[in-house]
């Protein structure tokens, strides 16, 4: 069956979108052996990440199980995860 | 596991049998491309750097060419010289002679400028091919392969597909007995503590921990972010949000295997299994790094499908991304699309790889090979050009 969208761990808030979703409600999301359904809240593009819980600003955005930035907003489920509302954490100067 | 390869005096193995055209400088870049165009069977390495540079990066580029000279995939080597360059020609010429290689050069200032120097090349370049031309591919084992492993214009399917069924090949190779070269630290930034957990001893551990902390140094001591280069803005339209998330995925085409060494830039490992180098990611840089190094295949996954080869080192094309695979028929080798569709598995695709990485090994072309799409590298230097 074609994978809709991946959850690569269970500590990951996020999941990576793999089909076009533009006009769907909801979707499926692979984890593991599992489908789950969830719902989309705006157009999100191939490739891209969504939200799979409600996310703090400031909270660490977790991919793979491992920490790939911090948001700079909140990020309610169902909505995009990238650029706009994520900030990376290495080779800024600005940071340890 | 077996390939039909070249064998060669040093006792390295080629997947392929070219006469390398090797420019010493950038001056001497127009004679060189010259003569490999005019003789058939002769390949071309021209580049940016040899002269005006400081100390360190003059031997950087030495060291290189004469790496690249040394390469299995080249039977003999000529070199193209300008004259005044601060890279010496001899020193280039007496260490690629160290393999066994029949080495000759043409100075351009001293034949008398470039007609002469490209008439005398074509005839040098003329007789050599003649004398590779006899040699005949001999089956060796999958241990005599050098891997280079690359990752270029990624999206998300690299790092969830391409590069784990990249790993799985990597692994195989490194478990009969083959080399696997992992370059790209500035893609290690964010994974780097996974690669040093990989690490066969934790002063190799250290050591990749410290060219880490050198690259993301080099990064921000120009006083910019490095977030402006990395992710690329192609990397970012294909859903990669950070350097962190673009590592996370980059590495996973290392597998498995513990890392036995870190070498520098072009340097020839002298242990097998996986190796990590230290290397930039940009292509033309890393890929005549992994040349230099002696790797004899490539092989680079790519999700919004990066096109370049190498001149005389075949790089398998890997694209996850099935839009990438039809919208670029003449750029991809393989396309692993099926994981999405529940088709295949990342260890069938594992398979596909290692099965490709042989066949092309023993002659089939690449569609880099084929379209020629291989000329535009340079040599990685660290400081400024004076």
């Amino acid at each position: 069956m074609k994978i809709e969208a991946i959850i690569l761990s269970n500590e990951d808030n996020v999941a990576t979108v793999l089909a076009d979703l533009e006009g769907k409600s909801s979707f499926q999301i692979r984890k593991g052996e599992d489908i789950v359904e969830f719902r989309v809240a705006e157009p999100i593009r191939y490739g891209h990440k969504i939200a799979l819980r409600h996310i703090e600003k400031g909270d660490n955005i977790i991919k793979y199980n491992e920490v790939i930035g911090r948001a700079t907003k909140t990020i309610e489920p169902g909505y995009t995860v990238h650029v706009h509302n994520v900030e990376s954490l290495r080779g800024r100067g600005d940071l340890d | 596991m077996v390939f039909q390869g070249y064998r060669r005096t040093d006792g390295k193995v080629g997947t392929r049998n070219y006469v390398g055209i090797l420019s010493t400088v950038v001056c001497a870049n127009e004679v060189t491309e010259s003569i490999a165009e005019s003789v058939n069977g002769t390949v071309s390495f021209i580049h940016q750097q040899g002269c005006c540079q400081t100390p360190i990066d003059i031997q950087q580029v030495t060291e290189t060419l004469i790496g690249l000279g040394k390469n299995p995939n080249l039977a003999s080597v000529l070199l193209i010289s300008l004259g005044c360059e601060s890279v010496v020609v001899e020193e280039v010429k007496a260490g690629i002679e160290a393999s066994g290689k029949r080495v000759a050069s043409i100075v351009i200032q001293d034949i008398g400028g470039a007609a002469k120097a490209i008439a005398e090349g074509c005839l040098k370049a003329q007789e050599m091919v003649h004398e590779v031309s006899l040699t005949k591919r001999e089956s060796f084992p999958a241990s005599e392969l050098i891997l280079g492993l690359k990752c270029g214009s990624s999206d998300t399917t690299s790092g969830l597909f391409a590069n784990p069924a990249l790993g799985i090949a990597s692994d195989e190779i490194v478990k009969l007995g083959g080399t696997s070269v992992l370059g790209e630290v500035t893609e290690f930034i964010g994974a780097e503590h996974i690669i040093a957990r990989q690490a066969r001893t934790e002063e190799i551990g250290n050591q990749i921990l410290e060219l880490v902390k050198q690259m993301e140094n080099r990064a921000k001591s120009t006083g910019c972010d490095i977030r402006g280069g990395q992710p690329t803005g192609g990397n970012i339209k294909g859903g990669l949000t950070t350097i962190e998330e673009k590592s996370l995925g980059a590495i996973a085409k290392a597998g498995t295997a513990p890392v036995n060494a870190v070498y520098k830039y072009g340097e020839q490992p002298e242990v097998k299994g996986l190796v990590v180098m230290d290397s930039p990611g940009r292509e033309p840089e890393i890929l005549t790094g992994l040349a230099a190094a002696g790797c004899n295949i490539i092989a680079f996954t790519t999700g919004k499908g990066a096109p370049q080869g190498f001149p005389f080192v075949p790089v398998l094309k890997i694209t996850a991304n099935e839009n990438t695979w039809h919208h670029l028929q003449d750029h991809m080798d393989l396309c692993l699309s099926g994981v999405i569709d529940g088709r295949k598995s990342l260890n069938d695709y594992g398979r596909d790889i290692m099965d490709e990485l042989l066949a092309i090994a023993s002659g089939k072309k690449t569609k880099a090979e084929i379209s020629g799409y291989t000329r535009s590298m340079d040599i990685y230097t660290v400081g400024p050009v004076i």
